[in-house]
């Protein structure tokens, strides 16, 4: 069961840009993760703040041997973020993960990674992303297993790795409203990065205040954090090669380990399910997804 | 500039004919199956009444699209073959197609069959669109409604292929075809199912302080008893931020967006859209003849206006949406 790797998403929050880094320097100096995606995918707003932190965090990464895929932004409108996308994909040395359109028309022809916001719901899509030059794809947050299965399987025949979100609240929206600065009453163009405030999304609960979900600037993202562990040697057996796991403020070292203790056979999935809900303490873990359920739920027998 | 084509909703044949009749340039509809994204109970075209919707507008000059613009389900394309099969039978004027798998297949199997790209796919950049011409022969875009006007006009001015934008209706504040929070909650997805926030999963409940609506076990909305419940869709809900309860994502309004057409026309819009096919054929005739009259009366060079169309309008109200900066 060693063939299955790890990779960690991109930081979907506004993290300040020290933690940014901090964070980073840590995952190079001491987490046993295969890939580190790195990228602003949220708010092209965000990304200039991140301009002074960026070089040292991808030298440190290189140096300790992590594969580096650099992500592009999940919506691409105006021109200063097309621009951005174009001088991001003209990078022929880097591996980079489309997560639009325009980035899997920039990135044609060449070897890239498609990421979960890129709708890949079948064997036909897939085929058609590996005949562009896509060498592995994360399947977007709502397929479930048989889907997964189907597709993994494609992906072998192809010569396509094929990935899950295994960890972390999932992204279920993109919108070009920022619902963060709305929260505070305030606009997009003014929106004095209000995001920044919360480390791991904003709480929304419904009107009897039950937690619901996650608001991270234009992103909304699930309440509950997904927890695949339990699932993790069924998914490799139908043939995932990588699982991802998206950052949150918590002890990511102790996720990472976790999850490689259950693919190296040294943890049991259910146990270790049982670790990681403390990990996260006070969240809810979900795979309803993976279950054919509603998102949110928990199947646990 | 040319003058704009009206493109309507049909849920069923009484509507289509409803809005041939209204004026509709080109009717959009839908098999009976989860193969297009208004997959409701009791909505849609069998293969007999879509051929017969079809001979009914052609008999009049008009055109019938076909929205096959769900994602096929992996390992079981056939559904999603046979609806486009099926459109390049019936003679569909155009099919509006969302997943890579389906255009891939429309267009190495009907080269001659129009492919329109269905909001579903999220093109919101010229290098998307253009890439989806030069790999399917795509011939219009939906655009999503994540682009403000001038987005819309830059946009136009680089690809080589129609635009279409949606002008009246329901308005999604997210980028469709890449919203999974209907999944999340019910377990059922427009990408998926072609449903958002289903039938199946609502409650209304009475309490003391009014009508709650519910979707998957959680409130969405609370009204007072004197006042009509709306349907819970998840983005158009209240919610509680920041110790607030707020509509946080939009609320409850529909897009009207004619106000924009010396805007839209300026930015070369090939097509306006209306939204609506689980709306009946009364709300469809309606809605269709005002916007025939206000298109006339702007070709003519005249005033037009909407003002019957308040009555209309989900909630009552009106935004012009993403269209315009503020929004956002």
């Amino acid at each position: 069961m060693t063939a299955a790797e790890l990779s960690l998403g991109p930081v979907l929050f506004n993290w300040a840009p020290e933690v940014w880094r901090d964070f980073y320097f840590a995952i190079a100096d001491e987490v046993a993760v295969d890939w580190v995606h790195l990228g602003e995918v949220v708010c092209s707003k965000r990304a200039p703040l991140l301009d002074k932190v960026w070089e040292p965090v991808v030298e440190r990464l290189g140096a300790a041997g992590k594969r580096i895929v650099f992500d592009t932004p999940h919506l691409v409108v105006s021109p200063a973020e097309r621009q951005a996308l174009r001088a991001l994909s003209a990078r022929q040395d880097r591996m980079i993960e489309a997560n639009d359109g325009g980035a899997l028309a920039l990135l044609g022809g060449r070897p890239h990674m498609i990421g979960p916001m890129v709708n890949c719901y079948n064997e036909g899509a897939m085929a058609w992303f590996a005949e562009r030059g896509a060498v592995a794809i994360c399947l977007p947050g709502e397929l479930d297993s048989a889907a997964i299965a189907t597709m993994a399987q494609a992906g072998r025949g192809l010569g396509v790795a094929v990935e899950v979100h295994a960890f972390g609240r999932v992204p279920l929206a993109i919108s070009s409203r920022c619902n963060h600065a709305r929260a505070h009453g305030l606009h997009k163009d003014g929106c004095q990065f209000v995001c920044g405030r919360d480390g791991d999304g904003l709480a929304v609960q419904t009107l009897d205040r039950q937690d619901f979900l996650a608001i991270n600037g234009t992103q909304t993202l699930s309440h509950a954090v997904v927890c695949l562990l339990a699932e993790l040697r069924d998914l490799v057996a139908a043939g995932v090669s990588r699982f991802r796991l998206s950052p949150q403020t918590i002890d990511m070292k102790a996720v990472v380990t976790l999850y490689r203790d259950v693919l190296d056979g040294r943890r049991d999935g259910v146990a270790a399910r049982a670790d990681l809900g403390r990990l996260v303490a006070g969240l809810p873990l979900a795979n309803g997804f993976i279950h054919g359920r509603e998102g949110l739920a928990l199947v646990t027998a | 500039m040319g003058r704009f084509e009206l493109i309507c909703p049909a849920g069923t044949p009484a509507a289509l004919r409803a809005a041939v009749d209204a004026g509709a340039d080109s009717v959009y509809a839908g098999f009976r199956d989860d193969t297009n994204a208004r997959n409701f109970p009791g909505l849609n075209f069998s293969r007999r009444e879509m051929e017969q919707g079809i001979a009914y507008a052609h008999a009049r000059h008009r055109q019938v699209f076909i929205a096959i613009n769900t994602f096929a389900v992996a390992g079981n394309l056939a559904p999603w073959h046979r609806a486009i099969d099926d459109a390049a039978a019936l003679g569909a004027d155009a099919v509006i197609v969302a997943d890579y798998a389906v255009l891939a297949y429309a267009a190495r199997r009907y080269p001659d069959l129009r492919l329109h790209l269905s909001v579903q796919a999220s093109a919101s950049n010229p290098e998307a669109i253009t890439m989806l011409r030069e790999q399917f022969g795509i011939r219009r875009v939906v655009l999503p409604r994540v682009l403000d006007v001038s987005d819309v006009g830059r946009l136009c001015h680089e690809v080589d292929v129609e635009t279409e934008v949606f002008v009246f209706g329901g308005m999604c504040p997210m980028a469709e075809g890449r919203c999974a929070l209907s999944s999340y909650v019910t377990g059922h997805s427009p990408n998926r199912q072609g449903v958002c926030s289903p039938a199946s999963h609502v409650r209304y409940e009475t309490r003391d302080d009014g009508l709650v609506t519910r979707l998957g076990g959680f409130t969405i909305n609370r009204f007072p008893r004197d006042e009509q419940a709306g349907y819970p869709t998840l983005c158009k809900g209240r919610f509680v931020v920041l110790e607030r309860e707020q509509y946080l994502f939009e609320e409850p309004t529909s897009l009207n967006a004619l106000a924009l057409l010396p805007q839209l026309a300026e930015a070369g819009v090939t097509a306006l859209k209306i939204e609506g096919r689980q709306r009946g054929r009364a709300y469809i005739e309606a809605v269709v003849r005002q916007h025939r009259d206000a298109l006339d009366a702007f070709d003519r060079g005249e005033t037009w206006s909407s003002p019957e169309l308040d009555g209309l309008a989900e909630g009552g109200r009106e935004t012009t949406g993403a269209y315009e900066r503020r929004w956002r």
